[in-house]
């Protein structure tokens, strides 16, 4: 579905990303990790347009979308959340999302009235469902918990209807049990909705129970590759990335 | 979401009591306050689709409003058209100068949209100025406004000339309201909000921002057109700095998250003037003290803070809901 092509991409000579090869298959759910600085969310910048490669491709279903303007890249269905929630303080829960799904059917009609159509109302609810935000409809996004503006901005991203989901840290800022909410809601979506679904995440106990795949990033380059169990057993990882203590923690993981 | 019925009653309901004013043989003053406060209302209530709605505050909105202004007293002047061909003309021509204007200022943020549409605006203003023989220069347009008759309306005639700028400025609040509850009404919030987040979600910021700008220098360019014909005359002054700057303390003393709130200050500016100018010269001194308590001690419009209650009350009532939902949740989790 998504293939990242030998993608470089450097600021001021210092290299964000070196080139990175990857394939994300259709319908998988990928986790990406790295030590802070690895060039994990520069490659979510760079898949979505937020700036180009300076060399690479990037093909969505075999297309080349690498230098198209994000504006291009979210209508050819690669949506995003961000580490930090981007949201709409002023509009509501079920505003934001109906307004977010009008953008997508592009019904930003001006005849047509008033806020919100119908159609654009029931995506919204749609999502609200999924999502488990319906409790939270009338609220504004600016007084909402932490946790349900995390999922709001996912919410965001659903209501264009992406074939590839590009979540950058789901759960950051989260307590324990919250976490697990939050990536057990992830998990619901992925499977409700059939997309290819990439995230990155921190914390080591998520990202091997949930993801099929594993990529591995340090210093802008890929370190490692494969599933869970081969990520966790590879030496390379253990040494750069879980540290050389953790070594027996992961290895009993492993055995049990 | 609100309900366009009820909208178009509150507009029918506007237009009586408009209307109601001379039936009741209100003196001249009224009526001459009443159509001062519709042109200035509607620059003022234009200039926040910008501010309030989209988040754009231009320094240069008075420009739109004396292009209008200028465009259909040089159309009226020149013999050749009917009052509703030089209106039309008149926002035609204010369209293509938003067009051309907004073209290059939308594309920046904040403090260099305001200082670019202000460098517009000096600019034509200057041109008023300098093009003495087109425009009459700093003498303004003089010898009056021609006012045939069309369709049997005769605005020459005081009553017939303020129920015609009655209708042209409800039909253009009516306008606004439907702008700012469409579905684009809702898109020029988000790009107030987050444009960031705006583009992410494929909207096309720019032509959005672009097309807004449009719109409101038209509403603006129809206030300038009804001060044309109640003055009968157009002077450099529509166009000059400290219009825009009224425009904006009228924003201020009303409101700009409340739909009529500009409207309001409008009123509050002009009832200040109109006393205090009875009274004193400083009237710059007194405005100047009211501006000062309204931003220092309540930090919004009096409207601002009306509609803040209702939300905070409504907000209040959405968050009980979400508490019993989650209550609910534990619940079930325990059992």
């Amino acid at each position: 579905m998504l293939k990242l092509e030998n993608l470089k991409k450097s600021f001021g000579g210092v290299a964000a990303t070196r080139d990175v090869t990857l394939d994300f298959a259709d319908g998988s759910l990928s986790a990406i990790i790295g030590p802070n600085g690895a060039g994990k969310t520069t490659l979510f910048n760079l898949i979505t347009g937020r700036f180009p490669p300076d060399t690479g491709r990037i093909l969505l279903a075999d297309e080349n979308i690498a230098g198209l303007s994000q504006r291009r890249i979210v209508r050819l269905g690669i949506g995003r959340a961000f580490q930090v929630a981007s949201l709409f303080p002023t509009l509501t829960v079920a505003e934001a999302l109906a307004a977010a799904a009008q953008a997508h059917q592009r019904r930003e009609t001006l005849l047509r009235s008033p806020f919100p159509l119908p159609a654009t109302l029931a995506q919204g609810d749609e999502i609200m469902e999924l999502l488990g935000l319906t409790r939270v409809a009338g609220i504004l996004s600016r007084n909402l918990s932490h946790g349900d503006q995390k999922l709001l901005d996912i919410g965001l991203a659903l209501a264009l209807e992406p074939k590839v989901l590009l979540l950058d840290e789901p759960t950051a800022g989260m307590g324990p049990e919250e976490r697990w909410r939050m990536i057990e809601t992830v998990q619901r979506l992925w499977r409700a909705r059939r997309m290819t679904l990439i995230f990155i995440e921190h914390d080591m106990d998520i990202v091997f129970k949930v993801a099929q795949t594993v990529r591995v990033l340090s210093y802008g380059s890929v370190l490692a590759e494969g599933t869970p169990d081969e990520v966790r057993t590879n030496p390379k990882v253990i040494e750069a990335y879980l540290g050389k203590s953790a070594h027996g923690t992961s290895g009993q993981g492993a055995a049990a | 979401m609100t309900s366009r019925w009820r909208d178009l009653g509150l507009a029918g309901l506007g237009l009586v009591l408009l209307l109601l004013v001379p039936v009741f043989g209100a003196p001249p003053a009224i009526r001459d306050f009443i159509m001062f406060g519709m042109a200035y209302g509607l620059l003022a209530m234009s200039l926040n689709l910008l501010i309030g709605y989209t988040g754009l505050v231009s320094f240069g909105h008075a420009m739109f409003f004396a292009a209008g202004a200028y465009a259909f007293g040089l159309a009226m002047q020149s013999g050749k058209f009917s009052i509703p061909g030089a209106f039309v003309l008149a926002i035609g021509f204010t369209a293509l100068m938003a067009l051309i204007v907004g073209a290059i200022c939308v594309r920046l943020n904040e403090i260099y949209f305001a200082f670019l549409t202000l460098a517009f605006q000096m600019l034509f203003y200057n041109i008023i100025l300098g093009w003495v023989s087109f425009t009459g220069g700093d003498q303004g347009l003089m010898g009056g406004i021609p006012r045939p008759k069309f369709l049997g309306i005769d605005l020459a005639d005081r009553t017939q000339l303020y129920v015609f700028c009655s209708v042209a400025f409800v039909v253009c609040i009516a306008i606004l309201r439907q702008i700012v509850t469409s579905p684009f009404g809702y898109t020029l919030r988000m790009i107030r909000d987050n444009q960031e987040r705006a583009a992410f979600l494929g909207i096309n910021v720019i032509m959005v921002k672009l097309a807004c700008f449009v719109m409101s220098a038209c509403i603006a360019a129809v206030g300038g057109i009804l001060l044309t014909l109640f003055v009968s005359g157009a002077y450099p002054n529509f166009g000059f700095w400290t219009t825009s700057g009224e425009a904006i303390f009228m924003i201020l003393l009303g409101g700009s998250n409340v739909f009529l709130g500009p409207l309001v200050g409008t009123v509050i500016l002009r009832l200040l003037n109109d006393i205090t100018v009875t009274y004193t010269s400083h009237t710059e001194l007194v405005l100047g003290i009211v501006i000062l308590i309204l931003v220092l001690g309540l930090r919004k419009g009096p409207l601002d803070l009306l509609a803040e209650r209702w939300e905070n009350r409504r907000q209040a009532k959405a968050q009980a809901v979400r508490d019993a939902a989650d209550k609910d949740a534990q619940t079930g989790r325990d059992a």
